[in-house]
C-alpha cells in the first residue's frame, strides 16, 4: 500500500533520514521503533509532506505522492496523528472531528457514531473545548479526529506517550479494532513491548538509518531489540 | 432638555465613527488573529480605497464605482498578502513586521504620487450623504445607517466564523498551520480569507466614512486608522467582538470630549487609553492570554 523508498530529509544540512526503505502492506499494521532523534517522526512527516524529502520516492496504493501538497496526500486517504496530539485547542471536542472530515463533503453523523462508539468519552463531552481535555482524552480526539477523514491507511506518532497504563492498553485496543474495520496502520512507539505485539510488521531505527526488519514476534524475541528497546 | 440638545450631536457622531472605527479594526484583529502580525498597511488600504473612489467616480457613476471600490480594495489587500507577507511565511515575525511598514509607506507614497499631494474631492454618495432631523439634532443619514450596517455586518461575520466549515477552518488556522493543513485545509487560501474580509470591511468603512468629509487627502487615512489600531489593542488584539467594542467606546469618548469642548485634546485622549491599557491590562478587554504561538 505504502512503499518508501531510499528516503533522505535534510534539516539545515543535518540528515535526520539517511536514505530509509520500508512498506506498510494493506490491512497491516506495522510499527516503527527506534531511540529519541532517530528520524521517526520525520519520517511520517515527510510522508504527509509536512517536510519535503531531499531524495527518494514515496508511493501510496501505486501512485508516486512525493513532495505533493499536504491537502492532497490526505484527500488520497493517509492521515496523520501527529506527536504530542495537536488537537485544536480552541475548537470544541464536536468541531475537532467535523474538522478531520474537512475534505469529505458527504454526511458524518455515521462517521460521529462510529468514533463515538469507539471513545464514547468524546461523546459525553462533545461541547467542550478541546483544550479543556484531560492529555488521554485529547489523545482519544486525535485519534477519533484522524478516523473522521475516513482513511485507509492511519500512521500514529507516539499515541501512548505520557498516558496512564491502563489507558495505554485502551489506546492500543482501538488500534487492533480500527486495524480489524480494514484500516491500515503505522505506528511509531517508545512503548516498542506493546507496539512489536501489536504489530505484524516491525522495523527498528537509529540515527536516520533502519537496522533491523522483521515481523513484530520475531522482533520481540531479538537479542539487540530486547537490550536495546525491552530493557532485557 | 437642553442638556441632551447640546450633547445629541456629539453621541449621535461617536456612535457613528466608533462603527467606522470598528469596520476597520477588524481586519487589524482578523489578520493578527490568524498571522500574529499586525497589518501596518490595513490603515493605508482604508485611505486608498477613499481615492479609488475618488477617481473612478470622475469616469462612471457611482452605482458603478461603489462595487468597483470594494473589489480594488478587496484585490488589493490579497496583493499585499500574496507580494508581501507569504512569502515570508516561515520567516522570524520581525521579518513579516518589518515588510508590514514598508507596504504601508509604499502605499502612502503612491497615494502622494497620485494626487500629487492635493486634496481631492469626495463624491457625495446620493442618500446617505442626505441630512435628517433626530430629535433635536441634524445630522446626515451616514451616522444613521453606520452603526446599523456596522451590526449587521458583524453578526455576519461572527456566524460565518462561528457556524460555518469555512469559519472553523479560519479558527483552526489559528490555533495552528501544521495541523490545519493535515486536516487537509489549505492554510494560504484562508489566510486569503482574512485578508478579503478585512479590507472587505475597509472598503465599508471607507465609504461610510469620507462621507463625512468633502475632500481626502493621502494623509486622511491615517488617523482613522490608527485609531482603529488602537481600538483593536484596547478590545484585545486577535478577539472581534473586543475590537467592535473597543471601537465604539473610543469613538464615542472622543465625541463626547469634543462635546464638552475640549476638541484639541479627543486625538490625545485615544492614545492616552492606549497607554494606560498597555500598562494596566496588556491583553486588552477580552484578549486572550499572552501565550506565544508554537
Ligand atoms: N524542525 C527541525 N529542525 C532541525 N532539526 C530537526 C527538526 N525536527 C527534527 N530535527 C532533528 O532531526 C532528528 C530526528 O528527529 P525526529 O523528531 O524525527 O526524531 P524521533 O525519532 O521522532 O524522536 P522522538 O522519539 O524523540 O520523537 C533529531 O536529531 C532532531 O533534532
Ligand atoms: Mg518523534
Amino acid at each position: 500500500m505504502l512503499k518508501v523508498n531510499d528516503l533522505k530529509v535534510n534539516y539545515g544540512g543535518i540528515e535526520a533520514v539517511k536514505g530509509i526503505s520500508f512498506e506498510v502492506p494493506e490491512k497491516s499494521i506495522v510499527t516503527l521503533i527506534g531511540a529519541n532523534g532517530a528520524g521517526k517522526s520525520t519520517t511520517l512527516r515527510s510522508i504527509v509532506s509536512l517536510v519535503k524529502p531531499s531524495n527518494g520516492k514515496i508511493e501510496f496504493l501505486g501512485e508516486d505522492i512525493t513532495g505533493r501538497d499536504t491537502n492532497d496526500i490526505v484527500a488520497k486517504g493517509i492521515t496523520l496523528v501527529p506527536e504530542g496530539r495537536k488537537i485544536f485547542p480552541d475548537l470544541t471536542v464536536l468541531e475537532n472531528l467535523k474538522i478531520g472530515a474537512y475534505m469529505r463533503k458527504d454526511n458524518l453523523t455515521e462517521d460521529l457514531n462510529w468514533v463515538y462508539d469507539l471513545f464514547p468519552r468524546l461523546k459525553e463531552r462533545h461541547w467542550q473545548a478541546g483544550g479543556t481535555l484531560s492529555g488521554g482524552e485529547q489523545q482519544m480526539l486525535a485519534v477519533a479526529r484522524a478516523l473522521m477523514s475516513r482513511p485507509k491507511l492511519i500512521m500514529m506518532d507516539e499515541p501512548s506517550l505520557g498516558l496512564a497504563p491502563l489507558i495505554v492498553q485502551g489506546i492500543f485496543e482501538i488500534i487492533k479494532e480500527i486495524n480489524k474495520q480494514g484500516v491500515t496502520i503505522l505506528l511509531i512507539e517508545q512503548n516498542a513491548n506493546m507496539a512489536l505485539r501489536t504489530a505484524d510488521i516491525g522495523y527498528v531505527m537509529e540515527t536516520g538509518n533502519i537496522t533491523l526488519t522483521g515481523s513484530g514476534k520475531e522482533l520481540l524475541v531479538n537479542e539487540q531489540v530486547r537490550a536495546a528497546y525491552l530493557g532485557k | 432638555m437642553d442638556f441632551i440638545s447640546k450633547n445629541l450631536p456629539y453621541l449621535l457622531a461617536g456612535i457613528s465613527v466608533g462603527g467606522q472605527y470598528a469596520l476597520i479594526a477588524i481586519g487589524y484583529t482578523m489578520v493578527y488573529g490568524i498571522l500574529r502580525l499586525i497589518n501596518f498597511a490595513h490603515g493605508d488600504i482604508f485611505t486608498v480605497a477613499a481615492l479609488v473612489l475618488v477617481y473612478s467616480s470622475t469616469i462612471m457613476p457611482l452605482y458603478l464605482s461603489i462595487p468597483l471600490t470594494l473589489v480594488a480594495t478587496v484585490v488589493l489587500g490579497l496583493v499585499v498578502e500574496r507580494v508581501a507577507y507569504k512569502p515570508l511565511r516561515n520567516a522570524p515575525r520581525m521579518s513579516v513586521m518589518i515588510s508590514a511598514i514598508g507596504v504601508s509607506y509604499l502605499l502612502q507614497n503612491l497615494a502622494l504620487y497620485i494626487t500629487g499631494g492635493l486634496a481631492q474631492t469626495y463624491p457625495a454618495i446620493p442618500i446617505i450623504s442626505n441630512t435628517i432631523k433626530i430629535g433635536p439634532a441634524t445630522t446626515k443619514i451616514v451616522t444613521v445607517v453606520t452603526p446599523v450596517l456596522t451590526i449587521v455586518l458583524v453578526f455576519a461575520l461572527m456566524q460565518l466564523i462561528n457556524h460555518t466549515k469555512i469559519g472553523m477552518a479560519m479558527r483552526s488556522v489559528a490555533n495552528d498551520f501544521e495541523t490545519s493543513r493535515l486536516m487537509g485545509i489549505k492554510v494560504d487560501n484562508i489566510i486569503s480569507m482574512t485578508f478579503v474580509i478585512g479590507s472587505f470591511l475597509a472598503a465599508v468603512g471607507s465609504l461610510l466614512y469620507f462621507t463625512n468629509y468633502a475632500s481626502v487627502v493621502p494623509t486622511s487615512g491615517a488617523m482613522p486608522g490608527l485609531k482603529a489600531f488602537v481600538a483593536a489593542v484596547f478590545g484585545g488584539i486577535g478577539s472581534i467582538p473586543g475590537a467592535v467594542i473597543g471601537a465604539f467606546i473610543i469613538g464615542i469618548c472622543e465625541n463626547i470630549i469634543k462635546g464638552l469642548g475640549w476638541t484639541t485634546f479627543s486625538d490625545a485622549f485615544t492614545f492616552a487609553l492606549l497607554i494606560v491599557i498597555l500598562i494596566v491590562k496588556p491583553t486588552g478587554l477580552f484578549g486572550e492570554k499572552a501565550t506565544d504561538k508554537v
